[in-house]
């Protein structure tokens, strides 16, 4: 079992998806019900289901001075960087500390793959069309390298892949180069974009549903597929009031690579070491912001491990029903989301769902709850077997 | 910081012809290589026969070199934390799932699709290896070996425990070719663990410090594939069994050293 660790501070968070451009739009989203899943409109050959489609990205390129990194996602990272005075505060840090002593650290399952997509719908002569025949364009760190120019961070640089665990496994990364004194701080990023490859990809595993997604519903029939990008901002310290990082929990599945393990063994301990990293118990906790992708497989999983681990009282929900699966940027929207729920005493609803599946305990919320959350937690799985649990606290601990 | 410190018990390696650490160590020393085949693939007695069969490239590369290492290591794969570094990823499933994509996306295979995430290596050799670790599956361009070397130590001096690290890329195909070029396979592994035992081949201790690159990389037949050019200068040090300081590029100007004793 790990031990506990210092509570690190997250002194500045943000997140754009589906439901809108920034922190106020996501909180006025959840107190209200209202999910940003609209039907597919983004592909160019018809596919029925419903996505999580961020407005005003095709209109809005990079600055001139970055065009060579232009594409769908490096537009929603930018986008993104802008809402909640995010990059003032990432600026502000690398002032602060020395640009050698903030990490950065993204998290990206899709990075720009729509850029490649777009270059072989479009081939001029066999070869990449001039406008994409750029390397940053084409690569697995075409988010980290996107940022690294517009922030100027000189510290460790790194894109973590691991699928739908991506942007949750960064928060790991950033607290140990923390806690062993490497850097000061650490800009998380996670950005995932719509592109053909992931809404052609899960359809051929028939794991879209034909409808807006309904998590942990006894008839729900797969995922909705969402782009997002989140951001946080790391340090040791910060004002008492600042949300904390308490924990988190890294685990394999070893089961398969696209099915989860029958009895969610690595969910099991990501979640064990996670509360272990943060010196709880399960009855700590108040909230559980569930992967709850809406598969047969993972929902029916997830919620018997929550049945099985955790006391009546929990509230656990999932806010894919509100911006679809965002695979690689869930773990930081999600993140974000749970911020937001322990600020506004607001357990969100699961979206959408209506009839809980028998694996369901009470603990899993279907409609919204106010509700003071002081402790909360936040899964994500991905592809691989590849599990992540993060630990929050409301502020700093008594 | 001082530098995170740990010993290397374990080297895989893997190339067309060169295909374990005793054959790499004796080339990097002097001995003649050219390569045979740049096609050539590994077959992982790591993986069961049905996987060596039809597993994507890295996977074949990662778990390949990363069985090398555990066994020179004497270390039970279940129980390692894992670190999968490669600068592209699988570039043949991109070319392909991109052509399908462009030709009819309905047609995209659902296997080629799930194969295509950046840590199918990892979901492979922790679903063959039986291991509940962490595995994490990195990019970080021309600095991915130095960005994998340097999150590996920090795993080890953080959570106590030894670490795998795989690093490798394949050759590229068609038209992404041009823009992420790699014309040889390549895969290498270290076990590293922070505390020193009778297995260490190695110490390293690791640093980042404004500092040139050490170029060029040894081994000039294995320059064509970027993970190569990226990890053979701290391999060469390893294998001379002399002190060295290795400086690897680690992104937008900066560099990790490496201070390698035997």
């Amino acid at each position: 079992m790990p031990t506990r660790i210092a509570p690190l501070a997250i002194t500045a968070c943000t997140a754009t998806s589906a439901l809108g451009h920034g922190r106020a739009a996501h909180a006025a989203a959840l107190r209200s019900d209202r999910g940003g899943l609209r039907a597919n409109d983004f592909t160019g050959t018809a596919l029925a289901c419903a996505i999580g489609r961020v407005d005003g990205l095709e209109t809005a390129p990079l600055p001139s001075a970055m065009a060579d990194y232009d594409c769908r996602n490096n537009r929603l990272a930018w986008k993104g960087l802008a809402a909640d005075g995010f990059l003032d505060a990432a600026r502000a840090a690398i002032e602060r500390y020395g640009a050698e002593r903030v990490a950065l650290v993204v998290g990206t399952s899709t990075s720009s793959i729509g850029a490649t997509e777009e270059g072989y719908r479009d081939l001029d002569d066999g070869r990449m069309p001039a406008r994409l025949r750029h390397p940053q364009l084409h690569t697995p760190h075409a988010l980290g390298l996107v940022l690294e120019a517009v922030l100027g961070t000189r510290g460790p640089c790194l894109t973590v892949a691991t699928a739908c665990s991506s942007s949750a496994k960064i928060f790991a990364k950033a607290e140990r180069m923390i806690r062993l004194g490497i850097v000061d701080a650490a800009i998380l990023a996670g950005v995932d974009t719509l592109c053909d490859s992931v809404l052609f990809g899960f359809n051929a595993l028939e794991l879209v549903a034909p409808e807006a997604c309904k998590p942990f519903d006894a008839g729900r029939a797969g995922i909705s597929i969402g782009e997002a990008a989140g951001f946080a901002l790391v340090e040791r310290d910060g004002a008492a009031s600042a949300p904390r990082l308490i924990g988190y929990g890294e685990s394999s599945d070893a089961h398969h690579m696209s099915t989860p393990h029958p009895e969610g063994l690595g969910a099991r301990l990501a979640l064990d070491d996670a509360l272990a990293r943060a010196g709880l118990s399960p009855a700590d906790v108040d909230y559980v912001n569930l992967h709850g992708t809406a598969t047969i497989k993972n929902d029916e999983v997830e919620a018997a491990l929550i049945a099985d681990v955790f006391p009546p009282r929990l509230r656990a929900s999932s806010t894919k029903g509100f911006t679809g699966h965002t695979l690689g940027a869930a773990g930081i929207l999600e993140a974000a989301i749970t911020l937001l729920a322990m600020e506004n005493d607001l357990v969100p609803a699961t979206l959408n769902s209506r009839t809980p599946d028998a694996a369901c305990g009470p603990q899993i919320a279907f409609a919204r709850e106010e509700r003071t959350i002081r402790i909360a937690l936040s899964n994500s799985f991905g592809f691989g077997g590849s599990n992540c649990t993060l630990a929050f606290a409301r502020g700093a601990l008594q | 910081m001082d530098g995170l410190i740990v010993y290397v018990d374990g080297i895989g390696f893997w190339a067309p012809g060169l295909e374990d650490w005793p054959h790499a160590e004796r080339v990097l020393n002097g001995e003649a290589f050219a390569i045979a085949d740049a096609n050539a693939k590994p077959s992982p007695a790591s993986l069961p026969p049905a996987e060596r069969r039809r597993a994507p490239e890295p996977v074949l590369l990662a778990c390949e070199a990363a069985s090398q290492a555990c066994a020179m290591a004497a270390r039970d794969p279940a129980a390692l934390a894992s670190v999968f570094a490669s600068t592209s990823g699988d570039l043949a499933i991109t070319d392909a799932m991109c052509a399908t994509l462009a030709a009819d996306p309905r047609e995209l295979s659902p296997t080629r699709f799930h194969n295509s995430v950046h840590n199918a290596p990892a979901g492979y050799w922790t679903v063959a290896m039986h291991c509940h670790a962490t595995a994490t599956a990195i990019s970080a361009g021309a600095a991915s070996f130095a960005a994998g070397l340097f999150e590996a130590a920090i795993e080890i001096a953080s959570e106590g425990e030894a670490v795998l690290l795989a690093a490798y890329d394949i050759v590229a195909r068609g038209p992404v070719a041009e823009v992420a070029p790699s014309v040889v396979p390549f895969a290498s592994a270290l076990v590293l663990s922070g505390k020193r035992s009778e297995r260490s081949r190695a110490c390293l201790k690791l640093y980042r410090a404004a500092s040139e690159p050490t170029t060029p990389a040894p081994l000039a037949a294995l320059a064509g594939n970027p993970m190569a050019v990226q990890a053979l200068p701290l391999l060469a040090a390893i294998a001379s069994k002399q002190s060295a300081r290795v400086v690897l590029s680690a992104g937008a100007g900066s560099t990790l050293i490496a201070e390698v004793t035997p």
